[in-house]
């Protein structure tokens, strides 16, 4: 097996396993979206024209859950030692990291997106936008995270750090995901342009993130 | 049945290939940590078939050099390079080392057989010995499949010596490798040890244990007056 697939499954079967984030943080999401009709009652109308943005957000936050525990797993025992010093690029590694994390927590948010969004009474149409907006979007969630997960990496108690660090920069896809979805309610071919805009986040965040990621880690390792 | 404390170990070591002549110099390395000179001025060199044992009081530098040789930090000033033929950069040691440190990077949720092979697919498999020969030498062939939170310190350990030959690199940097070891699996890692240095790699330990590794060189760090 090549490094990297080796690199992927392994954080995959881990992600599952006993201690992993991937059960955790779609559990979460369930969660917080469910709590948002016992706040806002059940008035089936403001639910559903609210329900691309709690959505959102709740993807936001259940994406952050597991997110402190990106590198800081490896390097507490030693593995992320072994994998600098292993001469292979670090930036490649990164992107593998990011890429496995966000298969195990990213894309369930994504799969669990529809059935919650039963639970706000949303239309079909705004539904499928939620989806596509979640789909392209929550990888840039991810990508940003790891800068952070990089930069608190060398601290202890770093998770609480973590989300103040990075959902500044979760604005802009927060702001443009919930714009896209909304966008279809009332005019479809207002969907685009937000829509290109969170794709255009989602590709800076992947040609920015793992050289940031990188160079946070090699700088946390003394 | 639990009875791996006290099991004999597998008599007889992996075949593994001897490697090809090679140098490691180290000339006038120096490494801060924390804003302070930790290590001022280290020059050495070491070609296969040496091994050197670095020595002094605790806090004197002995892991930082390890890390340092193995390219974990950017050293101040100086440089280790890895020279043998056809070696492009020499400056790029990482490739050509194994580093084991106070931490086994074992895995608690993977299997034995899990951990090693993530590590040999990882570093490169080839050259090396397959994993269940590998574990056999370390006396953990039967609890392959078990996962690795069930070990002990001394069987973790175990299993990231299993590395050292699950994966083949002719430089051996190890930080006291014999830590949680009894005495068993002590015998047993110099024998993995000697086996090493036999085929042409070279080993460069941090200990205050004397190994009793034949013909090994010392290489004592001697702690900077405070002025």
């Amino acid at each position: 097996m090549s490094p990297l697939v080796a690199l992927y499954v392994r954080e995959l079967r881990l992600s599952v396993r006993i201690g992993g984030s991937a059960l955790m943080g779609v559990l979460f999401y369930l969660i917080v979206v469910t709590i948002f009709p016992f706040a806002i009652g059940p008035d089936l109308n403001l639910l559903s024209r609210l329900g691309p943005a709690i959505l959102w957000i709740g993807a936001l936050l259940a994406t952050l859950l597991g997110l402190d525990r990106l590198f800081e797993a490896d390097r507490d025992d030693g593995a992320l030692d072994l994998m600098v010093a292993s001469g292979r690029s670090l930036e490649l590694l990164v992107i593998v990291k990011v890429a496995a994390h966000w298969t195990a927590t990213g894309l369930p948010l994504v799969v669990a997106a529809p059935f919650l969004s039963l639970l706000l009474a949303m239309p079909g149409d705004v539904t499928l936008a939620t989806l596509a907006t979640l789909l392209v979007g929550t990888p840039a969630l991810t990508l940003l995270g790891a800068i952070g997960a990089g930069l608190t990496v060398s601290l202890r108690r770093g998770g609480l750090l973590l989300p103040i660090l990075v959902l500044p920069f979760a604005v802009p896809v927060l702001i443009f995901g919930v714009a896209a979805a909304n966008a279809v309610a009332f005019d479809p071919a207002a969907f685009r342009t937000p829509f290109l805009l969170i794709v255009a986040l989602t590709l800076t965040a992947a040609a920015i993130s793992p050289i940031a990621t990188a160079a946070a880690l090699r700088n946390g390792l003394d | 049945m639990f009875y791996w404390e006290g099991m004999p170990f597998a008599p007889e070591t992996p075949v593994i290939q001897p490697f090809k002549p090679f140098r490691l110099v180290v000339e006038a390395l120096s490494v801060d940590r924390g804003g302070r000179r930790v290590l001022e001025d280290i020059d050495c060199e070491l070609a296969g078939g040496d091994a050197v044992l670095v020595t002094g009081p605790n806090g004197v530098g002995k892991s930082t050099l390890l890390r340092a040789l193995a390219g974990l930090g950017r050293p101040a000033k100086g440089s280790a390079r890895f020279l043998a033929d056809g070696i492009a950069d020499p400056e790029d040691v990482g490739r050509h080392i194994h580093y084991l440190g106070h931490r086994d990077a074992v895995k608690p949720a993977l299997t034995v057989g899990e951990n090693l092979t993530f590590w040999q697919d990882f570093l490169g498999a080839e050259g090396g010995a397959p994993v269940d020969a590998a574990l056999d030498a370390v006396g953990l062939a039967d609890l392959e499949a078990l996962p690795a939170a069930y070990l002990s310190a001394g069987q973790r350990r175990r299993l990231a010596i299993a590395r050292l030959i699950a994966v083949r690199r002719p430089l051996w940097l190890l930080d006291e490798p014999t830590a949680a070891l009894d005495v068993a699996s002590e015998a047993n890692l110099l024998r993995l040890m000697t086996g090493h240095l036999e085929r042409g790699g070279a080993i460069v330990a941090a200990t205050h244990l004397a190994l009793g590794l034949a013909g090994a060189r010392p290489l004592r760090l001697v702690a900077e007056e405070v002025v």
